[in-house]
């Protein structure tokens, strides 16, 4: 076990440092040279040759790619100019990070604590019009356009169900503790703030948790069909076993393990829909800063945010690799 | 009152528009306590259906089952679920056909079979993994205290069958059915665990019913014989009688067509003629008639009724094959 | 030994080994979802989106392009053309016929779809082939790559592809949409060769001295068609989608004479609150074109499933 983490650790950094390469030739290849992507619009001429020289970006091209990873490495990737023109990116990146995970976390729970289950119900009751109503649904859901959903959302349910629309919290001057509002308003038991928080939370969480959803119930049932025809589960009936003891035991514990990368993989899509998500809601996470910076050619930012983007759903891909040789003997033990 | 009293046990499949197919039809044998009965037949002829209907381990939708399974007096068939459970693993025990894919591979061999120990005899995890080692060792697999934390795919197929095999013991059912448990196996290894499964029913008393295709684990292991074709039952005898004087074309034909070490050199093989999709339905007369080197008219007119022809033997077919002078047999 | 025998030979031995049963995948799989009402139901969406697509610009009112109604729209007032005789839907922001750019979007956004899986499909068939048939540091190389253009989620990398371009336009939309499905071709093709590689009919074909590259196109390929065509059915509809993505966040083409839906949608973002029917019904005409493909490739998918097989 500890030999596959650590052979996948380092499989890791050899993808980072790849990446790496990539962001830095895609940053190299943008439309002006990459001074001009520092400088955005505002480079004339004579600024973009004299902060090309200042960068060294006369100096060989390998020269270049290492001060590239030095300053990444030092967490300096300059100041945006389009996002929040003047902020320091990372700033930027800090500052919203909180609000994008919180959103995320709650929109990967809600894809699981409602795809799983119904998952294994349609997979029960395959052939009712339980199972095609929701197979149905969940084919649905992935031919909807993400950011269209979350006009509608927006549109149609915010006013009728009197939730927010934009933003992330209604300036009440809640107590900031972890910068994840609903967990700083339970932390300083200030119960309306969490409530608001949570409130503004509740329709782009919906939003982005719609594909994920419909993906890991796909999975669950199909997984769940599967293991239920496997032979080891007609052994666990032959023993005389609860329904009970089989189902968790033998059906759910071997269907649970594409189910697990399945989630690992979704996670990451939800970056992408994030973006798409926030920006609809005017929800200042990550997520918006991406949006708004592709409209507005902010490359500093795209920058650091593709990278930690890319560095996330390699990590997180990296967690469920391992948690499925956690949960798989087969893997471990080899 | 036998241990297990099968009568006209059919099993019908359905399937999305396709006509229903009787897998079983009328099927009826006993089991004595401690008796060794085999079901013998080839590939689709319904013996796996038979034991699966007994078990109630057929899936709920698209089979239909009818007929009597008395166990003990008890109609199987008419049990709920929660009591055919409560059954099942405690005075049933199954063995199935591939050892690997009937182990759970994500949980520990000892696991698998605590669990059935705690399940029917209330034992606590402690206890039932002692009484597990001993299980383990009974079914003659080496370091069983080892063993326990190991899984699956880490024992070597003989190894898991013997598991499979302690597991369906476990509790001392008083009966097992075996649903070709050799068949996936190397044939050195069959041999061991043919042995072990007759001296296991031997010490424990338990009825087995035996399903193969291999004549050659019927009449090593087998008190009784029932020939399976096209889902009913074609000829039931003692073993001895079955291989001595086989009275039905169909397991003449079986018998016939085993390759024999002493035949002379360049001797050709004596298969049975035509395949199972040359089947007539039995409504139509016998299904067997096709094939049979026997047949007369009157085999696709009539259907033949099992009859009883004398010493407990059944038979059913139009023109048996007739008793020859007594050979020696080569068991 | 002439050719023709040894032809017929390696034919009948590819046959055999398709199934005992006597009936080929593809037959039973033909079987099966001529009777499923998801494959029927999907299908009759793409048929009857393919027709419209090809008759459009003779039953469209007007010309998707001109701006008939312009003198209607008055942007003070923030106002667009009404449904009016000959004008069923109105108009839109530059006061062009909304229902023939509609109708006749649907050509555009089913070439963009056919277009961008294509060129994916090609990309991805030549890297998955090289890997797959190859192994060994090719295969290695190759799956590097693969992996790291996987790394990255693939909304993200179509964004940012898209990004690249200065003056974005109808080919780089296709482009970014594209590129990011090479890699799942190339994996399933990788997949799906280093499995035949094995196999029985591909050794039975090698141990009778065909071509390597023979093998290749007429022994391996054609057994990995079954996923290529689900995964191809598929990427169309997500295709679409990217595409609509990549206007909303203002990466798309911005020449709009010739209408796109997912251009329209991502181009309606900004009156979506004052005039949402510039968005619902490019919306709606996604959704239907999307959920057609998907609702094929699924049922196709599980017609060519080997356990589903009789």
């Amino acid at each position: 076990m500890l030999r596959y983490t650590v052979r996948r650790l380092i499989q890791l950094l050899g993808v980072v440092l790849v990446l790496s390469l990539l962001v830095f030739a895609w940053l190299r290849a943008l439309p002006g040279g990459p001074a001009s992507a520092l400088l955005g619009d505002r480079g004339t001429d004579e600024s973009r040759a004299a902060l090309e020289q200042q960068l060294g970006l006369d100096q060989p091209i390998f020269v270049q790619y290492f001060k590239f990873l030095g300053r990444a490495v030092t967490g300096n990737f300059g100041n945006s100019t389009g996002v929040q023109p003047g902020d320091s990116v990372v700033d930027i990146f800090v500052q919203r990070f909180p609000a994008t995970l919180e959103l995320s976390i709650f929109a990967i729970v809600i894809a699981v604590v409602v795809g799983i289950p119904l998952g294994y119900l349609a997979a029960k009751r395959r052939g009712t019009w339980f199972d095609n109503l929701s197979v149905g649904g969940s084919l649905i859901g992935v031919a909807v356009p993400v950011f269209f959903l979350a006009f509608v959302l927006k549109e149609v349910l915010a006013s009728k169900l009197g939730l927010p629309s934009v933003g992330r919290q209604d300036a009440i001057g809640a107590t900031r503790v972890t910068g994840f509002f609903v967990l700083d308003g339970l932390l300083t038991q200030e119960w309306d703030a969490a409530w608001n928080a949570l409130k503004h939370l509740f329709l782009p969480a919906i939003a982005l948790a719609t594909i994920p959803f419909a993906v890991i119930f796909r999975i669950t049932r199909a997984a769940v069909l599967d293991v239920m025809d496997e032979d080891y589960v007609r052994t666990a009936e032959a023993k005389g076993l609860t329904a009970q003891l089989v189902r968790r035991r033998h059906v759910l514990r071997n269907a649970m393990l594409p189910v697990v990368t399945t989630i690992g993989l979704q996670i990451g899509a939800l970056l992408a829909g994030a973006v798409l998500t926030e920006k609809v809601f005017a929800f200042p996470g990550v997520g918006e800063a991406l949006a708004l910076g592709f409209e507005r050619r902010d490359y500093p930012v795209l920058q650091m945010l593709i990278m930690v983007a890319a560095i996330v759903y390699v990590v997180v891909n990296l967690l469920v690799d391992l948690s499925y040789a956690l949960i798989d003997p087969r893997i471990r033990t080899r | 009152m036998a241990l297990l009293e099968v009568r006209d046990l059919t099993v019908e499949f359905h399937r999305k528009g396709e006509e229903p197919f009787t897998a079983v039809d009328r099927v009826s044998f006993d089991v004595e306590p401690g008796q060794t009965v085999g079901l013998v037949g080839e590939s689709g002829c319904g013996k796996s259906v038979t034991s699966l209907a007994i078990m109630g381990l057929l899936p709920k939708r698209g089979a239909k089952v009818s007929g009597t399974v008395n166990f003990e007096g008890t109609d199987l068939l008419r049990l709920s679920d929660k009591q055919l459970r409560d059954k099942r693993g405690r005075d049933l025990g199954m063995v199935f056909q591939d050892p690997l894919s009937s182990l759970n591979p994500v949980i520990p061999i000892g696991l698998q079979v605590t669990e059935v120990l705690e399940r029917h005899q209330g034992l606590s995890r402690k206890a039932a993994m002692v009484e597990a080692a001993d299980l383990l060792d009974k079914v003659g697999i080496p370091d069983p205290n080892r063993r326990l934390s190991e899984y699956p795919h880490q024992l070597s197929g003989g190894m898991r069958q013997r598991a499979l095999i302690a597991i369906a013991l476990a509790c001392k059912p008083r009966l097992l059915i075996a649903d070709e448990p050799t068949t996936a196996l190397d044939v050195t290894i069959q041999a061991q665990i043919l042995t072990l499964l007759r001296e296991l029913v031997r010490d424990l008393g338990t009825a087995l019913v035996m399903i193969t295709h291999d004549l050659g684990v019927v009449a090593g292991l087998c008190d009784e014989v029932n020939v399976l074709y096209a889902g009913r039952v074609v000829e039931k005898a003692q073993r001895h009688e079955l291989f001595a004087q086989p009275r039905h074309p169909y397991t003449h034909g079986l018998l016939a067509s085993i390759p024999r070490l002493d035949a002379p050199r360049g001797e050709r093989l004596n298969p049975i003629r035509g395949s199972v999709a040359d089947n007539i339905p039995w409504t139509s007369g016998c299904a067997f008639a096709p094939r049979c080197p026997n047949v007369l008219d009157v085999c696709t007119e009539v259907t033949p009724v099992q009859e009883d022809i004398g010493g407990g033997r059944l038979l059913r077919c139009h023109n048996p094959v007739q008793p020859e002078v007594p050979q020696e047999v080569s068991a | 030994m002439a050719i023709g025998t040894k032809k017929e030979r390696i034919d009948s031995l590819a046959e055999s080994t398709a199934d005992d049963s006597g009936v080929s995948l593809a037959a039973s799989a033909w079987k099966r979802l001529r009777r499923s009402p998801v494959f029927l139901f999907g299908s009759f969406i793409i048929v009857a989106f393919i027709i419209i697509a090809v008759i459009a610009p003779w039953i469209a009112p007007h010309d998707p392009s001109a701006r008939d109604l312009a003198d209607q729209v008055i942007k003070a007032r923030n106002q667009i053309p009404e449904p009016q005789p000959g004008h069923p839907l109105g108009g839109d922001l530059q006061g062009r016929d909304f229902l023939s750019r509609l109708l006749v979007g649907a050509q555009q956004t089913l070439l963009v779809g056919v277009f961008a899986t294509l060129i994916g499909l090609a990309g991805g068939l030549a890297l998955g082939t090289l890997a797959g048939a190859f192994g060994g540091w090719v295969d290695s190389l190759v799956m590097r790559i693969v992996d790291v253009m996987l790394s990255i989620p693939q909304l993200l990398l179509a964004f940012g592809i898209g990004a690249l371009f200065a003056k974005p336009n109808l080919f780089t939309v296709i482009l970014a949409v594209s590129i990011v499905q090479i890699p799942v071709f190339a994996r399933l093709l990788r997949g799906s060769m280093l499995a035949q590689r094995g196999s029985d009919h591909v050794l039975a074909a090698t141990s009778l001295g065909v071509k390597p590259g023979a093998i290749v196109f007429r022994h391996m390929l054609p057994n990995s068609l079954g996923p290529v065509i689900v995964q191809s059915t598929l990427v169309l509809a997500t295709s679409i989608i990217d595409a609509a993505a990549l206007s909303f966040l203002g990466l798309g083409n911005p020449d709009d004479r010739v209408p796109e839906w997912g251009q329209m949608l991502g181009g309606a973002q900004t009156v979506i609150d004052t005039h949402p029917q510039l968005a619902f019904w490019p919306a709606g005409c996604i959704i239907a074109i999307a959920l057609g493909f998907t609702l094929v490739g699924e049922s196709l998918r599980d017609a060519l499933d080997p356990k589903n097989r009789r």
